[in-house]
Parts: structure tokens; C-alpha cells; sequence
């Protein structure tokens, strides 16, 4: 079962990268299974949404995918970024617990250094919509889960969903064009 | 937006797939060299006597250390910038240069009277060498940032790190051309300090621009 997965989703990935979008939408669809799997086994305790890092990795393999080598077993390539992705979300829901406790709201969001990611992140954000941007803003800069920024924002969770990957679709799409523009 | 929307989002933008990782190092470390080189040669400069020097094993060996430890920091800092390689195994190579260092330390000590020692081990440089290695090596550490970051470094610190150890094998290559401390006693002290101050500098950065 492994290794059939193995050959096709590299089978995939291959065509993926050659232009073909249909194979494209395929090995995605195919790498959210498997994500899922992963997400749900790890995720013990509550705080994540399992399909929030479903979402988050196909994003990082997307943006990532020219750091696979086309000659390389895939699913160690996709397993490792969404271990990252996972890593990475712990640490976030680690961080929202320490500041309830702590209760350092106002010093924790002081002005923090002039970093080119940070003026990055600025950039890319001041090309959204005001309502994206503040959901983005809310969730990928400060942490926040989906259900906090709905609260916060007086929206409805699917609303923040469907505004938080609008969003980052078009930074995504901004940050492609970007690329292409330097070849 | 569901995941099955996120998807076709993401599927319809796969027509432009970006240079691959391995093509954009090879540029980097290209670009690093002719960085540190111009640096080196507008601010130092070869040493006057280089024809003399190039005959003595102890000038030509801070070449084989300084290579090794580029070569091998190169190898290692390419696995750590790919998910899922295996980085446990390409970290071991590192080994190589300090290796060869110690032994060199060792024949040196049995070579040299022991109240040579010490002077020999401050030589006359150590200032300049602590100065220059870092200021040849970060240009080339920013280039090396700048790819861990187009990459994808699950370990971003240790990524950085290696990548600083990179610059400063390039760095101490351009800076032993000019300095006239050529002991093992010198190279394993003040080069050691010269490259961690590349390498703590490097982690610190990768784990702040290079996360993705």
C-alpha cells in the first residue's frame, strides 16, 4: 500500500510540475488523506483543528513544492512538511496558553524588530481586502485559532475560514507572480 | 473555505513552478564566492610573500581545513534546507575538518618546543583574524540565509548554523591567503572562534527569517 502510494503520488507530483493541473488537483487531494491520517493521530489534546493543519501543509507543499527532487521518494518530503506544520501549530497553541496565563497581552504585541519577513508580511498583507486582512493578520501573524477570530471579528467561523483562505490564496498568488518575475 | 476548495485554488496555480533548490544553491554559493573575493581582495589582499609561503605545508594545510570544512558544510546545509532528507547522517561529514585539525594540532605540539607554545598560539594576527573572517563571511552568510528561507528547513536554527559554518569555511579560505600565522596552533583557536561567530550568527537568523 505504501510503496503504491509512493510511486503514484511521485508519478504525480512529476506531472504536477510539468504543467498538468489535473494531476496536480490529484496528489493534493491524495497528500490530504494522508495529512488528515497523520493530524488526526498526533492531535490528542484539543486546541487544533486537525483540518487546519490538512490546510497548512498543502500551502507549505505548494509554496515548497521546488524543494522536492523530482528523484527523491515524495512521501518522506510530504510527511516532514507536514510534521513541521504540526510542530509549528503545538507551539502556537503553547504560546496563546503561556499569554492567558501570564496575561502579557499589551508588552507581548510591542513593536518587535524591522525584519525584511516582517516588512514581507506587511506588504503582502496591505494588498488584501481590509476584512481578509484582518483575519489573516489575526491568525497567521498573531496565532489566533479560527473560533477566537470569529469571536473576536463578530463573524461566523466558516466565514473566517473562507476570508482566511481567500486570503492566502491571493498572497499565494501574488508571491508565484513574484517568482516568475525574477526568472 | 473547505480543504476540496483550498485545492482547486492551489491546482490551478501549478503552471509555474519555481527554480529548484538545488539549482539556487549552486548560484548561491557561486555568488558567495565572488562576494568574499571581493571583499578579500579590496580590503586585504594577498599576503607580499605568497610565492615563498605556497612551498610550506603549514600555509598550504589551512587550505585543506578551510575546503574541507566549506565542502562538507555545503553537503550538509543542502540536506538540511530539503524536507524529509536524512540530515541525522549528512551532519556526521562536519566531522571532517575539526578532525583534521586536531590532528595537526597534535603533530604540531610534538614538532614545536613547548615554550614556543603559547606565542605561537596568540601568533600576531588573532585580532585581524577574528575581524576579517566574520566581515568576508557574512555577505555570503546573508546570501545563504536568503536560500535557507527559499528552501524549507525543518530544523531552521541547526540549517542556520551549517550555513554559517559554510560562510566561514569560504571566509577563513580568502583570509589564510593573508595572514601569516600559519601554525595549527593559530588556525585551530582564532579560526574556530572567527567561524562560531558565523555560525551562532547564522542560527540566530535562520530561526528568524528562515521559517516558512
Amino acid at each position: 500500500m505504501e510503496r503504491r502510494d509512493e510511486a503514484e503520488l511521485a508519478r504525480l507530483m512529476r506531472a504536477a510540475i510539468s504543467g498538468d493541473e489535473r494531476a496536480y488537483g490529484d496528489f493534493l487531494q491524495q497528500a490530504a488523506c494522508l495529512v488528515r491520517g497523520l493530524a488526526r493521530r498526533k492531535i490528542v489534546r484539543g486546541g487544533i483543528d486537525p483540518e487546519d493543519i490538512v490546510q497548512e501543509t498543502l500551502l507549505a507543499i505548494h509554496l515548497k513544492r521546488h524543494t522536492w527532487r523530482q528523484d527523491a521518494p515524495i512521501m518522506p518530503w510530504l510527511y516532514a512538511i507536514a510534521k513541521y506544520k504540526l510542530i509549528d501549530a503545538f507551539r502556537h497553541r503553547g504560546r496563546r496558553a503561556e499569554i492567558e496565563i501570564v496575561e502579557i497581552a499589551e508588552t507581548y504585541a510591542g513593536p518587535t524588530s524591522e525584519t525584511v519577513s516582517d516588512q514581507e508580511i506587511r506588504h503582502a498583507l496591505a494588498t488584501l481586502a481590509p476584512g481578509q486582512r484582518s483575519v489573516v493578520t489575526a491568525i497567521s501573524v498573531n496565532g489566533r485559532s479560527i473560533g477566537e477570530t470569529a469571536k473576536w471579528l463578530g463573524m461566523s467561523e466558516t466565514a473566517v475560514r473562507v476570508a482566511l483562505h481567500r486570503g492566502l490564496a491571493a498572497i499565494t498568488e501574488r508571491f508565484g507572480q513574484k517568482q516568475n518575475g525574477y526568472k | 473555505m473547505d480543504t476540496s476548495e483550498l485545492i482547486k485554488t492551489l491546482a490551478s496555480h501549478s503552471q509555474r513552478p519555481a527554480r529548484p533548490l538545488s539549482t539556487v544553491w549552486l548560484m548561491a554559493v557561486g555568488i558567495s564566492i565572488s562576494v568574499a573575493a571581493l571583499v578579500f581582495f579590496n580590503v586585504l589582499g594577498l599576503r607580499p610573500d605568497i610565492a615563498a609561503a605556497v612551498e610550506t605545508p603549514r600555509f598550504l594545510f589551512k587550505f585543506l581545513v578551510s575546503i574541507t570544512l566549506a565542502a562538507s558544510a555545503y553537503s550538509c546545509v543542502r540536506v538540511l534546507s530539503q524536507p524529509g532528507e536524512n540530515w541525522r547522517n549528512a551532519i556526521l561529514c562536519l566531522a571532517a575538518a575539526p578532525a583534521l585539525i586536531s590532528l595537526a594540532v597534535v603533530v604540531e605540539l610534538f614538532t614545536l618546543p613547548s615554550d614556543t607554545w603559547s606565542a605561537t598560539l596568540i601568533g600576531t594576527n588573532s585580532i585581524v583574524c577574528l575581524t576579517y573572517i566574520p566581515l568576508i563571511g557574512i555577505g555570503p552568510l546573508a546570501i545563504f540565509l536568503w536560500t535557507l528561507q527559499y528552501g524549507a528547513p525543518t530544523r531552521p536554527a541547526l540549517a542556520g548554523a551549517v550555513a554559517g559554518l559554510l560562510a566561514g569555511g569560504i571566509a577563513a579560505t580568502f583570509y589564510a591567503a593573508q595572514c601569516t600565522d600559519d601554525s595549527p596552533l593559530f588556525v585551530a583557536t582564532w579560526y574556530t572562534i572567527a567561524i562560531t561567530i558565523l555560525a551562532i550568527l547564522g542560527a540566530v537568523g535562520a530561526s528568524r527569517f528562515a521559517r516558512w
